[in-house]
């Protein structure tokens, strides 16, 4: 295999790892402070890239799908906490099974609704088309935006997660929840904002995908999928272990297709199972 | 009635049904009743008696389904190898237990949803190496055209003698399960479900201990992975995927987890639901509608229908 081609993968690793890193930052932060296993995560990314495809269609503008497809998924988000899971507080199995549920009845009616055709939304003229690279040859910009969106919103969530009030609140959340609670703090209404919070990243990383890649029935899982194992590997609750997370996984994805095309997937879960052997909690986890 | 007599009751009615009942009730709902419940056994078993909900049960019977198949008699015949269906059936069980241990010995290192996050992961891994794989797996085809054998002169493609085996091998999966909670080993399980730092304490291998729940998990879902690819006659990567591997979790919890029970009864539920609910809602939609019956299981009825059956009998 020639050095451009192992460019070109590095590259595809680089952006997918970029999306994964939106979808699971968002994924990890829910779990980190509510303890919730949100397994509905991959079907807000799919209705996000959804509705920011039908609001690209009727607007033709690539920044309203992106704002809409985040903020419809972000009311999903709080939708599902509150009318669902804050019901049950505490009760993480029966919590993980209503999630479940909802994944269910969302991805059907998704497909009632849109089908099981694959879509793509368009992207802006400026985005469109693509670049030559030195070493690689030409290589789609969208794709590099990705990576920027990536690093732009590991920004944004730093320094809300560092610089805010309702960052420390977070902060604090994720260390004990309890102790936040006897303080004075409205922890519900925090647990609201990190679950609006969640579905937001989701739906965001629904929007930007379903440009960079597809929408179609089944990216749900896949999405899930990706971002079960960022978390595993980089620690719930850790934003900075979705980030490494999310660019091991990234790799072994791409390196294991490109290279061994049909046992690819293996090596994702290889990774799972040696970062499991070492460190239980994932790469930045922390003992409960 | 007594509960000893609703048993026999029940095992009777099962072994008269294919002579008194149209074979539509043996087939279609009791002998498919039967596998999934064998599979949700093993998941019973794991989460009612190990406090361990695993999500890669289906995956394990799926791996044993795809052996089966590629050691076995199918259409394809530019892939796989056939072997004798003793050996066949051996290997098959074989790759179900070990995968079913090697999921144990990676997931017992964590708890709770950390455990189900990982057995999901495992169990999509799988329906992504399935789907990628052609050497082995056969890609997005899979298998198809695979039939059971003749064993004792008993031709298993036939119903009546496929299921008389789904029955009996179903209800010695569940007489081994009744039996194993009772044994030293099953109550040490139990007791590392309520309390995993006591048993440490009191000098258990607790970790052992539930490697050893998956291995016999693995193998119970194995068998009934065995059996649903001969009554499907086929398999591909769509009969493992995500919404598969949620169906025997949600037969679990329609069921019941806390008798092994629980698994035949959400199996019967189930299956039922999915071959008449097309009577009253368009067939497209049916994961609509199981999605809300497990919304209304989880909201309401925590412990499944069998446990609504308990508390009502006020025991």
């Amino acid at each position: 295999m020639d050095f451009t081609f192992f460019l070109k993968v590095v590259l595809n690793s680089l952006t997918l790892a970029a999306l994964y890193f939106i979808v699971a930052a968002g994924f990890t932060l829910v779990f980190g402070l509510m303890r919730v296993l949100n397994l509905a995560h991959g079907a807000i990314y799919l209705f996000g890239a959804y509705v920011g495809f039908d609001v690209m269609k009727a607007t033709e503008s690539w920044l309203l799908a992106l704002i809409i497809g985040s903020i419809v998924a972000a009311m999903l988000g709080v939708f599902i906490h509150v009318a669902i899971l804050s019901w049950m507080p505490g009760e993480e199995l029966r919590q993980t099974l209503a999630t479940i549920a909802v994944s269910l009845i969302a991805a059907d009616l998704m497909i009632a609704h849109w089908g099981g055709l694959s879509y793509q939304i368009e992207v802006p003229d400026i985005f469109f088309g693509s670049v030559a690279l030195p070493g690689v040859g030409r290589y789609p910009i969208f794709r590099l935006m990705l990576v920027g969106f990536a690093i732009l919103i590991g920004f944004f969530l730093w320094a809300l997660l560092n610089r805010t009030k309702l960052g420390l609140m977070i902060r604090a959340g994720v260390d004990d929840r309890d102790m936040l609670a006897s303080l004075g703090k409205n922890v519900a209404l925090v647990f609201v904002a990190v679950a609006a919070l969640g579905a937001f990243l989701a739906g965001l990383g629904g929007v930007i995908g379903g440009s960079a890649f597809a929408i179609a029935p089944g990216e749900d899982s896949k999405v899930l999928l990706s971002s079960l194992v960022v978390v595993i590997v980089g620690g719930m609750g850790s934003v900075g272990g979705a980030a490494l997370g999310a660019i091991l996984v990234g790799f072994a994805e791409q390196f294991g297709l490109a290279y061994t095309p049909t046992y690819g997937v293996v090596y994702t879960f290889l990774i799972m199972v040696l970062v499991l052997m070492v460190r239980p909690k994932g790469i930045f986890g922390r003992a409960a | 009635m007594s509960s000893n007599k609703l048993w026999i009751l029940g095992l009777v009615t099962l072994v008269v049904l294919p002579l008194v009942a149209p074979s539509f009730w043996t087939i279609q709902i009791a002998a498919q009743s039967l596998i999934l419940g064998t599979i949700a056994l093993s998941l019973v078993f794991l989460a009612g008696y190990g406090g361990m909900v695993s999500l890669a049960q289906l995956a394990v019977a799926g791996l044993t389904g795809y052996v089966a198949a590629h050691f076995g008699i199918q259409s394809d015949s530019s892939l796989g190898v056939s072997l004798p269906f003793g050996l066949n059936i051996a290997l098959a069980i074989l790759a179900g237990t070990l995968f079913g241990s090697l999921i144990g010995f990676v997931a017992v290192r964590c708890q709770g949803i950390y455990m189900i996050m990982i057995t999901l992961a495992i169990a999509v891994c799988m329906f992504y190496l399935a789907r990628q794989n052609l050497g082995f797996f056969n890609a997005y085809n899979g298998f198809h055209g695979v039939a059971p054998p003749k064993i004792l002169g008993f031709d298993l493609k036939s119903p009546i003698p496929f299921y008389y085996l789904c029955l009996v091998s179903s209800t010695l999966l569940y007489v081994l399960v009744c039996h194993l909670i009772q044994t030293p080993f099953g109550l040490a399980l139990q007791g590392t479900r309520d309390d995993s730092r006591k048993m440490r304490t009191l000098g258990y291998n607790v970790e052992r201990i539930r490697i050893f729940a998956f291995a016999i998990a693995g193998f119970i879902a194995a068998v009934g992975g065995l059996l649903r690819l001969w009554y499907a006659g086929s398999i591909s990567p769509g009969s493992i995927n995500v919404g598969a591997s949620i169906v025997i979790l949600i037969i679990a919890i329609l069921g019941g987890l806390s008798r092994p029970i629980g698994a035949f009864a959400g199996a019967l539920l189930f299956v039922i639901i999915q071959n008449f609910a097309i009577d009253f809602i368009d067939r497209e939609r049916f994961n609509t509608m199981i999605g809300i019956i497990l919304l209304v299981i989880v909201l309401f009825l925590p412990g499944g229908i069998v446990g609504f059956f308990t508390l009502s009998r006020g025991k």
